[in-house]
């Protein structure tokens, strides 16, 4: 291995890195905030206003937009482009093309959310731009890609560290699934309007092949590069198993392309595509766990932290999330467990489970321990980061409860039959029925929301101290420069 | 060329691909697991994140909050 002194802002672009670090902070709680407003329209519906602009249908997109590719997006263009520069120790291969990416993705942010508030969508999940909106992160996303790989060609160590793997394997994935679920004619060459190349159970197929690998290697795999740099770095102790980190790695790669199709369980699929999908899914746990199992013992030896660190406690329940959801996701692809969960709130809370627990967590993790080394100073206040993490943690407790109550309920509610064979509900009583779980979740989202305001708070501050110490010096340095 | 029409039908392909990213998979892991020579230089990797310590970053010595209130 190759070892190298580091010499700072000099040597790598920290700029782009902080760039991208504020904006995730910015986009979490702007996320964060519809997706609390569109929570609370649907425990008090006058919030919808009689207006289109305000429709859930409407605000729903904007939420996960801003949240997973305004915050998960910039915190992984963060993250990733700090941790390629000092795990190679090298400088990113070209500032002009960094600098793209970043204009180019917060472009693209506020375009989808404009376009949604406006009514424009593909209704694909997660993927509800329209075709302008996709040629514009067709080149943003090849340009990270070359940034990267050729960040990587170049680097002094000769080892592509773990995290590295992570990280290009999530910015190739992306690539392919970007450009195959989004093939689309444009029904004219000035309108937003377009359809899909695919039509039926295929598009159903190709969306679900996208949605769920957005899933495993957008907010699975990149997430887990961020792990395997922060979780060591904030222990202050190497990763537990390097060697379990590869067949983490690999076993991720092999089977998560394969389980799509267990979102499609019950429907005009072919049998054993869904069938195929479940057993994926159930092989999926081992290497999850693997990687879960990984992170935590790294801290083996240094449990202290876990009661003197905050910010270790973000990670560590991070990790313990994204052990409780990579339990979950398999169980609910079981066919017999899907046919209760399938289409009620379980779902939604599942997917938070992972959202909020795990991709956020890690985020708020990596990024509090990145925050300060990148200005060159210390966080602004340690309480408002043990704030943080109890708010959050409270928040999703609240969340994923209300959500587990709603789901099974209505589940069912939807299966009860009467004496004569008829069902025993209405549609409308099983909404009814769900009111004060929607209130329950909105006031867990409130409390999530909190905390990510208190972080956007705290990190302003600390970049405000650094500027403060910063100024401090050069008027030292100066006035013993006058005085020589 | 009549025997290329076999790789046409999924049925053919699927089984094939299966099997050769399992041995893929099984190679990958007797590669990290089969040898302890290669298993010490593969836990060495462990260090990279700390080769390049920034001033007064040391291991295990991470404070980085300083509180206000």
């Amino acid at each position: 291995m190759a070892v190298t002194t580091y010499s700072g802002a000099e040597q790598y672009n920290f700029d782009i890195v902080k760039k991208f670090a504020v904006m995730s902070l910015i986009w979490a709680v702007v996320g964060m905030f519809v997706g609390v407003y569109i929570a609370s329209e649907l425990a008090w519906p006058f919030l919808n206003f009689d207006s289109p602009y305000f429709s859930f249908g409407r605000f729903r997109p904007v939420h996960t937009s801003a949240v997973i590719f305004g915050f998960g997006g910039s915190a992984l263009f963060a993250t990733s482009y700090y941790v390629v520069q000092r795990t190679c120790q090298t400088r990113l291969i070209s500032d002009g093309m960094a600098s793209f990416t970043f204009w180019g993705w917060q472009t693209i942010i506020v375009t989808a959310a404009l376009s949604y508030v406006m009514g424009y969508s593909q209704g694909r999940e997660y993927a509800e731009m329209e075709w302008p909106i996709d040629l514009l992160i067709e080149v943003v996303w090849v340009t990270y890609l070359i940034l990267f790989v050729g960040t990587i060609m170049r680097r002094k160590q000769p080892h592509i560290y773990v995290a590295n793997w992570f990280y290009l394997a999530f910015i190739l994935a992306t690539a392919l699934l970007h450009t195959f679920n989004n093939l689309a004619m444009p029904i004219d060459l000035f309108s937003m309007k377009s359809y899909s190349l695919f039509a039926g159970t295929q598009d159903a197929m190709t969306q679900w092949w996208y949605g769920h690998n957005a899933v495993g290697f957008f907010l699975t795999a990149a997430f887990l590069g961020m792990m395997y740099y922060f979780v060591p770095k904030q222990a202050g102790r190497p990763i537990y198993s390097y060697r379990l980190s590869i067949v983490h790695f690999w076993a991720l790669g092999f089977m998560y392309m394969w389980v799509g199709a267990h979102h499609l369980h019950w429907t005009a699929l072919p049998d054993w595509t869904s069938s195929l999908a479940a057993a994926f899914s159930i092989l999926l746990l081992m290497p999850s766990w693997g990687g879960m199992i990984n992170g935590i013992m790294t801290l083996s030896g240094a449990w202290d932290k876990m009661r003197t660190d905050p910010i270790m406690r973000f990670m560590i329940v991070a990790l313990s999330f994204y052990g409780m959801s990579t339990f979950e996701g398999p169980m609910m692809s079981l066919k017999e467990v899907n046919a209760l969960s399938h289409y009620t709130d379980w779902t939604v809370g599942h997917v938070h489970s992972g959202a909020l627990g795990w991709v956020a967590m890690i985020s708020f993790g990596s990024l509090y321990h990145m925050i300060p080394k990148l200005w060159d100073t210390k966080m602004y206040s340690q309480k408002l980061i043990e704030w943080h993490f109890w708010l959050a943690t409270i928040g999703i407790v609240l969340y994923i409860v209300a959500m587990w109550i709603s789901g099974i309920t209505q589940g069912l509610m939807w299966r009860s039959f009467d004496e004569f064979g008829n069902l025993q509900y209405s549609f409308a009583e099983s909404v009814a029925a769900m009111m004060p779980f929607y209130a329950m979740r909105a006031i867990g989202g409130m409390f999530f929301l909190s905390g990510a305001v208190l972080m956007l708070f705290n990190s302003l501050m600390t970049i405000r101290q650094a500027k403060q110490e910063n100024a401090v010096l050069e008027a030292k340095l100066a006035a013993k420069l006058a005085r020589a | 060329m009549e025997w290329l029409m076999w790789f046409s039908k999924p049925e053919n392909t699927k089984p094939v691909a299966l099997i050769i990213f399992f041995v893929t998979f099984v190679g990958i892991v007797l590669y990290v697991y089969g040898s302890k020579n290669r298993s010490k230089r593969l836990e060495t990797y462990r260090d990279i994140p700390f080769l390049d310590e920034q001033q007064g970053e040391r291991l295990g010595d991470q404070k980085d909050t300083k509180d206000k209130q």
